[in-house]
């Protein structure tokens, strides 16, 4: 392995933009920097168990013909190291979405289209990512491959689903990530693990050849460490696919140009009543740091919120139900049982509750656009708490003590149930970070952004670098 | 502690929709079974008009 370290880029934590800068510039090949990145993610990944694979062979192809490209100058991440959950299809490997049973699937015959878009981007996939399994999970933790750890604390959660995304990001193992988010799996583990994650508008990005979990809720997007980068690679991810039904027919909408527009002229409120109850105080904290900052005084409620909350519970147990029904006939006991007994209890809700939870859901979407009207983005929490420890089963919100797994999500699911897209940014309190969420309309991922990256410059929020 | 109508209804569906239910799973599935159906009572509770309409493919 050439193990070049090069003169000015510290690879592990240098943002994409950077390395990008440099390898397009001459400074630094990419090669140098994928041998960097897999020589750390080798060195490191033990400790963190974030990746289930490594994609070597691949990524050191990929990094030579990067070098080799007249074109690389044009490349918006070239010689960037990425990595991907593992419900993305990555040619060769079986998709395992966490689970045991997948592992005896067919390899994937094609990469998924975020992949080949990132790839064509000048990008390099270096691995895969640990998850909860088939992404039924708030905290990261993994029964057959074990539990993604927190960079910041090995003993605490990534957060999850998509946990291994979470910790490869905040531990410098790659600057980009991919992962998943149904109801808060990248807006939880961003807020856990102290980094930026983007949930964009549903239908903005492809979804085509990742493994699904709840048809009408999957989003998928990226976690990176600055605003920047993820701006970057959600521009490089935009644009309609066919082959994904949800994916809107919408041109791409870049926004990497518009990041330092600032946020005058924009109204910002905080989302209170709800987001407020229960959350411990160093969620509070988080908000009100960033709601000062921005100068986001008026406090707003969502309409029913609860009952968002509620009907994208329902959602998911039915339709991840249906999706898993053959497996649990047929594979019961291959299950992690804490998923097994929820699908089996989702497939048993009789389907006139369903609907109404889908009759709730346009309801609620008309509310939550006409709060747009008046608003241009809105700040909440994004989990009520800081990482649990790994292994910790319950949580005590306001005073009442509930299972830990489906309710770190108490404030993204709701928001996700209608679409809404999302910066989740981190707050780097001591001793461990927490994230908030910047809210806006659909198809608006620019304000958000750009929120974030003023917020950034403001110092008000960063992802800290753990001790590792 | 779920309650006994809960439980058999749980024994009864499993039987009807030919899932597996090993005797120790029963409880853990119930008890699922409770909190999603109260949080689908939830949904249920709020009065919305007939006319209504679903968002099976929800565009945003």
């Amino acid at each position: 392995m050439a193990l070049v370290t090069p003169p000015h880029v510290d690879t592990a934590w240098a943002t994409a933009a950077e390395i990008a800068s440099a390898v397009a510039g001459g400074q630094v090949s990419a090669a140098a920097v994928v041998d960097n990145a897999l020589a750390r993610m080798t060195r490191v990944n033990p400790r963190l168990n974030a990746f289930t694979a490594f994609t070597e062979e691949r990524a050191r192809a990929r990094a030579r013909a990067i070098d080799a490209s007249r074109n690389k100058a044009e490349m918006p991440l070239a010689g960037v190291p990425f990595a991907v959950k593992n419900l993305f299809d990555i040619e060769g490997l079986a998709t395992l979405a966490g689970s045991k049973i997948n592992r005896a699937n067919a390899p994937a015959k094609h990469d998924s289209p975020l992949i080949e878009r990132l790839e064509a981007a000048g990008a390099v996939l270096v691995g895969a990512l640990n998850m909860g399994e088939y992404a039924y999970d708030f905290t990261g933790e993994n029964i057959h491959d074990g539990p993604s750890r927190n960079p910041h604390d090995l003993a605490r959660m990534t957060g999850g689903s998509s946990g291994g995304s979470g910790g490869a990001v905040a531990g410098g193992l790659v600057p980009l990530a991919l992962g998943s988010d149904t109801n808060g799996s990248i807006r939880v583990p961003s807020s856990l693990c102290g980094i930026f994650g983007l949930k964009p508008t549903y239908g903005r990005l492809s979804r085509a050849r990742s493994f699904p979990f709840v048809a009408s809720l999957d989003h998928l997007g990226p976690f990176a460490r600055s605003v920047r980068d993820l701006a970057i690679c959600y521009d490089a991810m935009q644009g309609p696919d066919p082959t994904d039904p949800a994916c809107a027919q919408r041109p791409a909408e870049p926004v990497s140009a518009q990041l330092e527009r600032g946020i005058r002229g924009l109204r910002i409120a905080v989302a209170g009543g709800y987001f407020r109850k229960g959350a411990f105080a160093e969620a509070l904290v988080a908000v009100d740091r960033v709601a000062i900052a921005l100068n986001a005084r008026d406090e707003i409620d969502i309409p029913e919120v609860h009952r968002a909350r509620s009907a994208a519970y329902v959602i998911t147990a039915t339709e991840g139900a249906a999706l898993h029904i053959d497996r649990l006939r047929n594979r019961a006991r291959d299950f992690d049982p804490a998923v097994r007994d929820r699908l089996i209890a989702g497939a048993m809700v009789p389907a006139a509750l369903v609907n109404k939870a889908q009759i709730f859901r346009r309801w609620y979407r008309d509310r939550a656009l006409e709060l747009f009207e008046r608003w241009d983005a809105l700040i909440a929490p994004a989990t009520p708490c800081t990482a649990p420890a790994i292994g910790e089963q319950t949580i005590s919100l306001d005073g009442v003590r509930m299972p830990l797994r489906p309710n770190l999500g108490i404030y993204t699911q709701p928001i996700s149930f209608i679409g809404l897209p999302v910066v989740a940014v981190p707050v780097s309190l001591k001793p461990l970070p927490i994230g908030v969420q910047i809210i806006t309309a659909p198809w608006r991922e620019d304000i958000a952004l750009r929120i974030g990256r003023a917020l950034e410059q403001m110092g008000a929020v960063e992802a800290p670098r753990p001790r590792l | 502690m779920i309650d006994k109508p809960l439980e058999e209804f749980v024994e009864a569906a499993a039987a009807a929709l030919g899932l597996p239910l090993e005797p120790e799973w029963k409880a853990a599935v119930a008890a699922n079974l409770d909190v999603t159906l109260k949080h689908a009572n939830t949904v249920a509770g709020f009065r919305l008009p007939d006319d209504a309409e679903p968002a099976p493919v929800f565009k945003a």
